[in-house]
Parts: C-alpha cells; structure tokens; sequence
C-alpha cells in the first residue's frame, strides 16, 4: 500500500503503478491478496498479538501511542471512517453529514440502533457529552483536544441528529471525526475522570469489548455479540470473525520475533529492518504502510541568523542523498520522501523533482550565498564557519544512523553538522523553547490540515516561520469544503514550504508489522493502524 | 544487644532518607518535566498548546520552588503516600503493590537458585580431590559474573522456548514462566556467592581448628560442612545482603526480556516518562528492602559469631 503512489492520479501514477505492482503484491499485501491458506473466512479463534510497549492507558481518547492504539482502537466506533486508499471520508456511525460552507458548522445524522456494550443507545446526546467532556480531558487528551480546539458548542438538534459549531473554520474536522481520539464512548464512561477511564477502560459500542486490562502485560478483547453497524468500508457485515483478541506486551523486539516464529503469538508490531532476515519466508507475511502526514525531515528553525537565508534551506535541500538512506537505514519498502507529506496523505502532491539528490546544486547555492569552502572543506562566510546542529531524540531506532548519514552528505557540500541527541521528553520543550537549528521529526496524522499545525506563522509556530502568503494557503484550506479547491491550496502550501526549505524532507516513517500466514485480512486503516473486524484466523 | 539494634535502625533510617533526597534531586536536574515529558511521549501526535502545559504543571505542582515540592512530597512520603503517577494517574502506591507479587517471586526464586546454585559449585570445587574439576568449577562464577543478564537471558528464551518449547518466552503465567527469567537473574547472583564462598572456604579449611577436627577423627564431610562451611559462610552472607539490592536491579532487565509485569518494568517505564511520583516510590521501596534484608543480616550475625554483639557492646559500654 505504501507503493501506492497517490490518492488523486498525478501523471506518473499509472507508470509507477506498473513498476510497483509486482512489490506490491508480494511485500505490502492488504491481507486477503499475499495470505495463502483456506480461502473461506471463518468465524471463531483467538489472534494473539505481541507489541512493543503497553502507554498505561486503555482509553482510546486518550492514547497516542500505536501499540496501544492497535488494541484499544477495536473498542470504540467513530462518526466517521476514512478509506486508506482514496482519503474519502464515508458513514460509520453517521448516515451523513453537512458541512456550510465556510466549514463553522458540521451536522451529523447518526445511525440509529446502535447501542453501546452496557446496553445504552447512541443518540446525540451521547455525542455532545462526548465532544463537551474532550476539553477536559487533561494531559493525555492533547491529540483529542487538538481535533475539537476552537470548538464553539456541539448541540442536539434532534434524538439523532447532532450539531458542531467551531468559532474558526475547521475543515480537517471532518477527518478528525474519523480517528480513533474522537471514537464515541457511552455517557457513563465521558463522565469518568480521565484517569479512571484509562485504568478501567471504556463502555464503547465497538466490534470487540474489553475484558482484561493488565498493566504492562497485556490486553485481552471479546467480541461484542450483535454487534451490526460497522463502518462501510469493512467487508463483512455484523459481528466480527474472531471471538477472541489477547495483545501481549513484549518488549524485546528478538523475543516478539522468536515468539511468532515458534507460534506463540500470531502477529507482531514494530518490525524493524534487522528483523526481515530472521522473518523472511516461511509461515509470515510482513504488511507495511507509509504513516502519513510529515514526514520524517530535518524540522528547521527559520529563524536563525544561518538559516533565515533561503539559499542555505535550498542547499540543504539538494545536498540530502534520500535514497542511500532509505536504502541503507529503513526498511524495506520505506519510500524517500516526495514531499512534506507523505505519499499516503490525502492531497499529497509529488514533488520529487524538487527533492532530488544534486550535491553540485546545493555547492552552487552556497557559493551564490557568499559561503566559501575552507582549507578543511568546511564552509565559512567573514570568518564564521557554516555549522549547524541537528537536534535528535531517540524515539525510533533508525534516527541515529539516518542522521550520521545525512551528516556526512552535508559535509560532502561544505555544511559542518553537529548532531545533538536529546531525552525523548525534552522534545516538546525543544521546540516550544526554540533551541535548536534543526531537528529530527515527524508527524502522523491523515489530514493535510496537519502542515496548517505545524507551518502556519499563525499558530504555535515552532519552526519560526515568517509571515507569507503560504499562512493564507493554509488558513484557506482549513476554511474551504470545496474539495477541488482544497486540494489546489494544499498543493500551494506543499510547493512553497518545499521550494522554500522551510522543512527537509527526508524519509517517509513506515509502519511493519509481521502476520503469521495463517491470519487473513489483517487489514491498515488510513492512519496506518489496523482494523481487526474483517481479521480471521484458518 | 538493644544499642546494636537500636544503632542499626537508625542507619536503616538515614539510608532511605538519603536514597529519597538524591533521587529527588536527580530527577529535578534533569531538563524538562513529567508534564512535557507526557506531551512528547508519542512525539509524532503533533503539536501541543503551551498554555495547557503550563496549566497541567501548575495542577500538578511541578511550577513550584524545587524545595517546596521537596517538602511536599517528603512529608506525604514520611506518611506512606507516594502521590499518584503523572503517566497514568493512578496512586503510586497501588502501582506498587500490584508490581510487587511478580518481583518478590522472581527475585526469591532467583535468590534461592543463585544460594544453591553458587553454594553447591563453591563446597563440590573445594571439596574434590581432582584438580582438573576444581580447575573447571572454579572458572565458572568469574565467567557467570561477567556474561551481561539480557545476553543469558535471550540466550535461554532462544534454547528452552523458541527451540525445544519448554518454557514461554513472556509473561507471568505460572511456574513455568517463572523458571527462565529466575535462572538469568540467578546467574550472576549465584556466580557472586560462589566467588566468595568459595574463597572463604578454602581460607578456613587451612585453619587450626579444621586441623584440630581432622586430628579428633572427624571425617571429609562433616570437616567440610559442620566446622569450615560454618565460619566461612558469614562473608557470603554479607554478600547475599549486598545482592539483594542488585537483585531488584537486575528486574529490570530481566523483567524487560521476558515481558514479565514487576517493579522493574514499571521503573523503566517511570523513567522513561520521568514520571517523578513513581520513581520515588520505586526508590523508597527498593531501599526498603534493602536496608531491610541488610538489617535482618546484621541481626543474624551475632548467631553465627558471638563475638560480633560482645565486641559492638563492649566498645558500647567504654563509649
């Protein structure tokens, strides 16, 4: 799926689907296509599933993290869900949906029938508590909170039918519905506090239903029997196959590979590349998917005396060798990036020309900026030499070799690059104090409303953007419902943050997961976490 | 006896102070805090508001004066609360508890795999006659010492689990999930008691009095166990003390290997989030032990050698 090159045909996507089709089929299969075996779905069976790390919460509200997601997600039903192929947004647990037209105001017409795990039915007064108790939500709640922040009132037109009022447009809310941080909850759990709801859990109206909660250790999930109003892009109608879900906490990731290769488990998470070797062949299926959102890149800090001059962004830019690194750190499959998003971003426009190797550009460049190379090959303009640090934290274990690589190839060009590591924790501090030239990271989310957060001078502005027409690009498309006219301003603001440099994109962040053979249609959602209602074992 | 005991608690007490104080300091150097810590935690979830930050600080009280949230917590220490963690909100005290069963069975199965595991090889190497196997037995605990815990540990879950299934690779189910990560921890533990037991033997069978015991008649084995094994095993002992500590270390390693719950693992975790309240549970609660099973030692001793309460109340009675 990570091969797919985009949502809205772009001219080369029928030659590179040509070319891709056939590591495709093999390497990134949706389940059903590279899974051998019985080929009838059957109901029944326990998928045991071990992932790295348990976030000490059970409450899809309020978890971040994936490996928790991948459990806690199957719990709860959103308004809406989103095809990972096309971005579309479809009904889920709402029939349908009218936005106005300066994207203020979404009304959502709810399913009827559906009821939650306590017997509770949805009507939309559950989805006001829901929307009204987010806010509140506390530390954990930061990703939730982000989705509703400017939100006005939500109000109940009718027993099924619910209203959104945001002071500001909101068009990324649409999406936002979709995602597993505004899954719908019962009235009895929104009125818990935060802290109960990640210890207890939640009463979701979801296809599975927790049973077991064992901090650090595992999470076990039983299918909700009657279950019948899934989202319309499953295949299966009603309950879901598998009776059972038991997800293991196994840190170690050579124990989760020894544990799938001698059947203890049936599926493992974070399979990195010094793990394909032991898992190729045999009775596993390795399933990849680009994150989207941005991509991995050095995150710049356009504010420094260094970095304010544009040529220098450039060269920067041009001097990155995206395909040794891909080849050489990443795992297979793991695309360079074409752009400030990633390929499976709603929106995303190839810019592949404009991030393209060229060492002798990128020398030119700072040449026409009056840097001059030293004796030692070092860079330097009126006795000042040209040297930058990558600040880094060590939240995925291919940042330091990617970053050393990245380093090199800038000091092929001149560009003398210390690299600074730094405690995961310091992160969000790092950029909100603004102590860094450039820094290592990412961001995962299905909306391209996502640059608006991260690049609009407007906001939080971490990456100390100047005032220019891309804050209008950006806050335009956050205003309109019209998607043609959307996808034109997302393609503006993509063009002008890459062709400014305000972020180098590097390396598109790959999710793998490693499935025994014997599991069938273990299939990614658009943010390329897993649904398991379609998931059966035979 | 009463001052020895008396002197002994004191110690205990001022040791736990001393443990909570520098890690609170420690922790409070570090840059950043629990709440920017949580905000970074996915660090891909986008961008967080920095007035929120700053008012989830304030709720928490971490925008206060390092001594004053010093005092704070010390106070509500010194009556057991620990607070509750900033990761996941529940009382640090019941993290605790919960954590505990799963360490105190691991670390006392290991503790009684590494006495009979490290006693045994210690009195077979010094009592056999053939060289060659004292030879061999004696190079095993410096080998045991130095091979790094995870290593023994991924080896063993490679052989008895994911080759022969013996045993599970994780969790905390049964006795059988009990016996690969207690053998690890027990391997530098056991090879440790033997090292020293091993060389207290050998030092007491050149004694007088096992000379005294062979001359009287006694034969191999009860020389051996009844006169030398008595007056060397108080130095090993006092390393037994010492392990403990290094025991409920070792659990966190062990512990993340074999995807076992226990005080190990949610002190990795705690730290990684520098979730302040737990670490210092976590410390407190460790050093508890550890000044307990020292305390306990310290009070055996006297009834394996009587001199050491005559000598402690004599200087007492001349002080």
């Amino acid at each position: 799926m990570n091969a797919l090159p985009a949502f809205r045909a772009p001219r080369w996507a029928p030659l590179a689907a040509l070319l891709t089709t056939s590591v495709l089929l093999t390497a990134c299969g949706s389940g059903n296509d590279s899974n051998s075996g019985s080929s009838r779905p059957k109901s029944g069976g326990t998928l045991t599933f071990a992932v790295g790390s348990d976030a000490g919460c059970v409450d899809p509200q309020q978890v971040g993290s994936n490996e928790s997601i991948y459990s806690v997600r199957q719990t709860v039903d959103s308004l809406t869900d989103q095809d990972p192929r096309t971005g579309k947004i479809v009904p889920w647990l709402a029939k349908s949906w009218d936005i106005n037209a300066d994207a203020t105001e979404f009304t959502f017409h709810l399913r009827s029938g559906v009821t939650f795990s306590d017997g509770s039915q949805l009507t939309a007064q559950v989805v006001k508590d829901n929307f009204d108790a987010v806010p509140k939500l506390g530390a954990l709640g930061v990703l939730a909170q982000g989705y509703l922040s400017g939100v006005k009132s939500t109000t109940v037109v009718d027993p099924l039918t619910v209203k959104v009022t945001f002071r500001e447009p909101n068009a990324q809310f649409l999406q936002a519905t979709s995602t597993h941080s505004l899954g719908i909850e019962s009235s009895a759990s929104v009125k818990k506090i935060p802290q109960q709801k990640c210890s207890d859990g939640v009463i979701g109206s979801g296809p599975f239903v927790l049973k077991q909660y064992v901090q650090n250790q595992s999470i076990t999930l039983a299918k909700r029997t009657g279950y019948d109003w899934g989202s319309s892009l499953w295949s299966k109608k009603g309950e879901a196959y598998l009776d059972k879900l038991v997800f293991k906490v196994v840190p170690e990731a050579g124990v989760r590979v020894g544990s799938l290769q001698s059947g203890q488990v049936d599926a493992i998470s974070s399979v990195g590349k010094a793990n394909e070797a032991a898992l190729g062949g045999g009775q596993v299926t390795l399933l990849r998917r680009a994150n989207p959102g941005v991509v991995f890149g050095l995150g710049v800090n356009n504010a420094r005396p260094l970095l304010k001059d544009v040529k220098v962004r450039q060269a920067i830019l041009a001097a990155i060798d995206r395909k040794q690194i891909t080849d050489t750190v990443f795992p297979t499959g793991t695309q360079p990036a074409t752009s400030v998003l990633a390929q499976t971003t709603p929106d995303y426009t190839d810019l592949s020309s404009d991030l393209a190797f060229d060492a002798a550009k990128a020398k030119s460049l700072l040449e026409a900026a009056g840097w001059k190379a030293g004796s030692d090959g070092i860079r330097a303009k009126d006795g000042k030499k040209l040297s930058l640090t990558i600040s880094w934290f060590p939240n995925a274990a291919t940042n330091q070799p990617a970053l050393e690589l990245v380093q090199q190839q800038l000091k092929a060009v001149g560009i003398d690059v210390v690299l600074k590591q730094g405690q995961v924790s310091q992160f969000a501090s790092t950029l909100q104090g603004g102590d860094f030239d450039l820094v290592w990271s990412n961001v995962t989310r299905s909306d391209p409303d996502i640059l608006r957060t991260s690049f609009s001078s407007q906001l939080a502005n971490f990456y100390r953007l100047p005032a220019t027409s891309l804050d209008t690009a950006l806050s335009g498309q956050a205003a309109t419902t019209d998607t043609a006219k959307r996808e034109q301003l997302v393609d503006e603001a993509q063009k002008l943050i890459v062709q400014n440099a305000y972020n180098v994109p590097v390396v598109e962040l790959q999710t793998q997961l490693a499935v025994s053979k014997k599991v069938h249609s273990l299939d990614f959602d658009s943010g390329s976490r897993i649904q398991l209602h379609d998931t059966w074992i035979g | 006896m009463r001052r020895y005991v008396i002197k002994r608690l004191a110690q205990a007490v001022g040791v736990l102070w001393a443990a909570y104080t520098v890690s609170f300091l420690v922790l409070n150097w570090l840059p950043g805090d629990p709440v920017t810590a949580m905000a970074s935690a996915g660090m891909d979830s986008g961008d967080v508001d920095p007035a929120r930050l700053a008012a989830l600080r304030h709720e928490y009280g971490f925008d206060k004066p390092v001594l004053v949230q010093y005092a704070d917590y010390l106070g509500q220490a010194v009556l057991g609360d620990f607070g509750g963690s900033v990761a996941t909100g529940r009382p640090v005290t019941s993290t605790l508890a919960d954590a505990l069963p799963q360490t105190l069975q691991l670390t006392g199965a290991a503790i009684l795999l590494a006495v009979l595991l490290g006693g045994g090889l210690a009195v077979l190497a010094t009592y056999t006659a053939r060289r060659w196997l004292r030879q061999l037995l004696l190079s095993l605990p410096p080998l045991g010492v130095s091979v790094p815990t995870f290593w023994v540990g991924l080896l063993l879950v490679e052989m008895f689990s994911f080759r022969l299934h013996w045993f599970p690779a994780f969790g905390n189910d049964g006795l059988k999930g009990l016996v690969l990560p207690a053998l690890t921890l027990a391997v530098p533990t056991g090879a440790q008691i033997a090292q020293v037991l091993a060389k207290s033997l050998l030092t007491a069978l050149d004694q007088a009095y096992v000379e005294t015991a062979r001359a009287k008649g006694a034969g191999r084995w009860r020389v051996h166990l009844r006169h030398a094994l008595r007056n060397a095993s108080l130095p090993a002992l006092t390393v037994v003390g010492l392990l403990v500590g290094q025991l409920i270390a070792g659990s966190v390693v062990v512990e993340t290997v074999f995807s076992r719950d226990g005080l190990g693992r949610v002190t990795a975790a705690a730290v990684t989030a520098q979730d302040i309240p737990v670490v210092q549970g976590v410390v407190a609660f460790g050093a508890l032990i550890f000044v307990t099973t020292n305390l306990v030692i310290d009070l055996i001793y006297p009834l394996l050698d009587p001199r050491i309460v005559v000598a402690s109340d004599r200087r007492a009675a001349l002080a």
